[in-house]
């Protein structure tokens, strides 16, 4: 039977080419132009570390006691602390070590020296980090690993590099061991990391390029960072001048600038939320602090939310393309029932001569389903070509990250074949219920 | 022609006409604000900056062996290499001139702070970009002095990055000196910035120069800038080249190989030695262009599809009345009658349509001011929208509304 409402459909299709043409048009670009916008949203607004997310938070404590004058978070504004942490703040809860791990980071931006002969410095990115940030956010290793605990507290000359890092400087192969010269000094690899560049770069959104082609290529330990003065080059955000000058005074200063990541059970969430209250009052009562706790610990998700990771033109191309979609819906809609009712003469003999309402069904939704299998295969090319022309519309950044793969050509597929079923209803439940009578009297 | 019998006749087709208007209510909603996206955008990346903007490079450059700018005699030999790199420069052929800077408009890397008209003012009078740059730079820049004076080599005072401590004199912007002091006589008055109390005379008032952050949170103090004569120093440094008009190219070929020469331990930033400020502008507004190709497109689908769409049930329509039409025609209706009553049937949905588009198009504003810090859109872009959309009915009504009145007389006389 299915194959006999295939063949009508088609007979039905090619009757009138210029509608099936038109409709098969509007499923395609409205399903294409939907399925581009999403495969980037899907991309930018993904959970970069989904088996550990949950137990991931950033802790945020209020120095100032008022609104940043300055604030980059849409929320800024209404009471929220600030998303990063004075050096005071970020060395308290270091050092009350009170999570399972923890560690405050700073964004640097240095140059390293390749041992490789007859090159020039190259300008990299990288994070000055705790021990515990690579056991915390899983970072893969192709050799070594991070270091120890016992280099946090001896300031040892460590570092981490990315594999990309270790092409360029060493050409390769296992170089833990090896000497690289980062600004004035010289560090010990004792990792290079395989390729791992999370988008978004989660551990540290606040002063990070969210997205980015290039993984940060080296970390070293942070006091030692701090200790050889190597430039944080995120954001510095204060509410008054540093009293002092040089890194020294940026240290002692109520601005900014060093992110905080812990790892908890989430179960002991609210153990964590009270430790950073108590630390807060106990900083009221030195004097520090003249305002009560205005402190908040969110998981790293909600706070990818806070940070509205996802680019609002994005979020705002996504609704347009859905609302495109809609509109070649009710397109579809008025076309079908044009379609169908022009047909009713023909329903009208097929009513009378015994087919049930069920028979009419099967052949107008077969016929709709049709017309979203044509739509949907146009509507995969165009998502083909859409996807790869992104880099004219979104940030290369984000470009890179919208990919065509299998599950976003089934859901191309479906949605359009879904869809256009979907809008084949009503159109079907008139086509059946036209009158036989009716029609065969007025031939 | 009357009215009535157009209306009854909508009645007995009530789910096309639905259709139609509802398909034209969503477009109208949709294109309008996207429209309305695509002009604020436009306006966004139209603002002028300030400065001439042709035959500007910028030089972004670290050195690698850089002495430690926290000591006195480290600030001292940066600022002697930073002087020996702007000397280089200038030797070159086609340079026209050379400034030490911290920043330049659009490039997202910013000194914002806030300024005041005391030292114990708790909330600032503005928020305020800050440039620090040499003698040179409001002549490399191309800012126009509409008052005062601008710096001199004397002025200019030498700082590590993380010095604290400014020097006595500012240069700002007409738009800072209006907020400031209102009454227009800004020039020679003291200003404080980030809560710092040592005062500030301003010595210069520039045209217009916009602030180097291009993001939202930023739009209000887009053109609060102030200029201090500082060359600021630390590991890495700014370059600003003006060069002859038309020899930009060859000038960036030369840099790189002249500041090499005279210390090859740099690097420099974005993988290029030297930008153009075309470059720099292109990128800082690289979203917003994308966002207008975006609502470009969807504007042509959506317009596309709704008179497709129109074209298609109004064909219906007359292909299900031709049997009337031929019924009017032979009781003496005129061709125009045929070819009006089509024209007037779609101006009726479309127009009941483009009400309630109307409705949803202020909604849709609504919604997208509240959840994405978007502006309101003003009264004349729903008109405008409105007027379009009756005329995309008319234009796509046409070709079936003419093929109707092409129906002979004598289809009455046939039974179909």
């Amino acid at each position: 039977m299915f194959a006999y409402y295939l063949e009508l459909a088609w007979r039905s299709l090619k009757r009138s080419p210029g509608l099936t043409i038109l409709m098969v048009l509007a499923i395609g670009f409205g399903v294409a132009a939907s399925m581009t916008t999403w495969s980037v949203f899907r991309a930018v607004s993904g959970d970069a570390i989904p088996w550990k997310s949950a137990r991931l938070f950033v802790p945020q404590i209020d120095p100032w006691g008022q609104p940043a004058l300055f604030d980059s978070t849409p929320q800024g504004s209404k009471g929220e602390p600030p998303d990063v942490l004075t050096y005071t703040d970020a060395m308290a809860l270091m050092h009350a070590h009170r999570a399972i791990r923890q560690s405050a980071m700073y964004r640097i931006e240095p140059s390293v020296v390749p041992a490789l002969a007859n090159r020039h410095p190259i300008h990299v990115d990288g994070h000055a980090v705790y021990s515990e940030f690579f056991p915390m956010v899983d970072v893969p290793f192709l050799y070594g690993g991070g270091w120890s605990a016992g280099d946090d507290a001896r300031r040892a000359d460590v570092v981490v590099i990315s594999s990309q890092l270790n092409d360029k400087a060493f050409g390769g192969g296992n170089s833990v061991g090896k000497s690289l010269k980062i600004d004035n000094s010289v560090y010990r690899v004792v990792g290079v990391i395989d390729r791992w560049n999370p988008q978004p770069r989660f551990y540290d959104v606040a002063n990070s390029e969210v997205f980015s082609l290039d993984a940060d290529a080296v970390f070293v330990p942070f006091e030692r960072a701090i200790a050889n003065g190597i430039y944080n080059s995120g954001n510095t955000n204060c509410a008054g001048p540093p009293l002092e000058p040089g890194f020294i005074g940026l240290r002692r200063s109520s601005c900014v600038w060093i992110s905080f990541m812990v790892e908890l059970d989430p179960a002991s969430a609210v153990e964590y939320r009270a430790f950073l209250d108590g630390y807060a009052r106990e900083q009221q009562r030195a004097g520090r602090f003249t305002w009560p706790p205005n402190n908040r610990l969110r998981t790293l998700n909600e706070f990818l939310d806070y940070e509205h990771v996802v680019p609002r033109d994005t979020r705002v191309s996504l609704l347009v393309a859905l609302g495109l979609f809609g509109v070649c819906l009710v397109n579809t809609v008025g076309l079908l029932l044009a379609k169908f009712l022009r047909r009713s003469s023909e329903i009208g003999v097929r009513r009378a001569l015994g087919a049930p309402r069920r028979a009419l069904y099967a052949q107008f939704l077969t016929e709709a389903a049709v017309i979203g299998v044509a739509g949907g295969v146009l509507g995969l090319l165009l998502t083909g070509v859409g996807v790869l022309s992104v880099g004219l519309v979104f940030s290369p950044e984000i470009a890179a990250l919208a990919r065509l793969d299998v599950p976003l050509l089934a859901l191309t597929l479906a949605v359009s074949v879904g869809a256009t079923v979907l809008a084949g209803i009503y159109p079907t439940w008139r086509a059946a219920r036209v009158q036989p009578a009716w029609q065969l009297k007025s031939n | 022609m009357s009215m009535p019998p157009i209306i009854s006749a909508l009645r007995r087709h009530k789910a096309g006409v639905i259709l139609i208007a509802l398909q034209i209510a969503l477009t109208l909603a949709i294109v309008t604000n996207a429209v309305y996206i695509i002009d604020q955008r436009v306006e966004r990346v139209n603002r002028t900056t300030g400065i001439d903007e042709s035959n500007l490079l910028l030089v972004q450059q670290a050195w690698v062996d850089a002495p430690d700018d926290q000591s006195p005699t480290g600030v001292i030999q940066l600022d002697a290499m930073l002087r020996e790199d702007i000397d280089a420069l200038r030797r070159l052929p086609d340079v026209a001139s050379v400034a030490a800077t911290s920043t330049l408009p659009l490039l997202n890397m910013a000194n914002n702070n806030g300024i005041s008209l005391s030292p114990e003012q708790k909330k600032p009078t503005s928020r305020v970009s800050l440039y620090f740059g040499d003698e040179n730079l409001i002549d490399t820049l191309g800012l126009r002095l509409v008052a005062g004076r601008a710096f001199t080599a004397a002025d200019v005072v030498r700082q590590g990055l993380r010095d604290t401590g400014l020097p006595p004199i500012v240069i700002v912007t007409k738009l800072l000196a209006d907020k400031l002091f209102p009454r227009g006589d800004a020039l020679g008055k003291v200003v404080y910035i980030g809560g710092d109390t040592h005062p500030l005379t301003i010595v210069g008032i520039v045209e217009r120069l916009q602030s180097p952050t291009t993001k939202d949170w930023a739009e209000e103090f887009a053109y609060n800038s102030a200029i201090v004569p500082v060359r600021r120093v630390g590991f890495f440094s700014l370059y600003a080249i003006r060069t002859r008009a038309g020899r930009e190219d060859t000038v960036r070929q030369a840099v790189g190989p002249a500041l090499y020469a005279v210390n090859p331990l740099r690097v420099f930033g974005d993988g290029t030695s030297a930008r153009s400020f075309a470059e720099i502008r292109r990128k800082a507004y690289r979203d917003d262009y994308g966002m207008m190709i975006m609502m470009a497109v969807v504007c042509l689908i959506l317009i596309g599809t709704t008179a497709a769409g129109i074209v298609g049930l109004t064909s219906f329509w007359v292909g299900q009345r031709t049997h009337q039409i031929g019924v009017r025609r032979a009781l003496g209706a005129r061709k125009v009658d045929i070819l009006r009553y089509f024209q007037v049937e779609n101006l009726l949905i479309a127009g009941g349509g483009t009400l309630i588009g109307a409705v949803l198009a202020l909604a849709l504003n609504l919604w997208l001011v509240t959840h994405f810090e978007m502006s309101r859109m003003p009264m004349n872009f729903l008109v405008a929208g409105m007027i379009a959309v009756l005329v995309l009915g008319q234009a796509a009504v046409l070709s079936p509304a003419r093929r109707a009145a092409n129906v002979p007389p004598v289809v009455a006389t046939r039974s179909i």
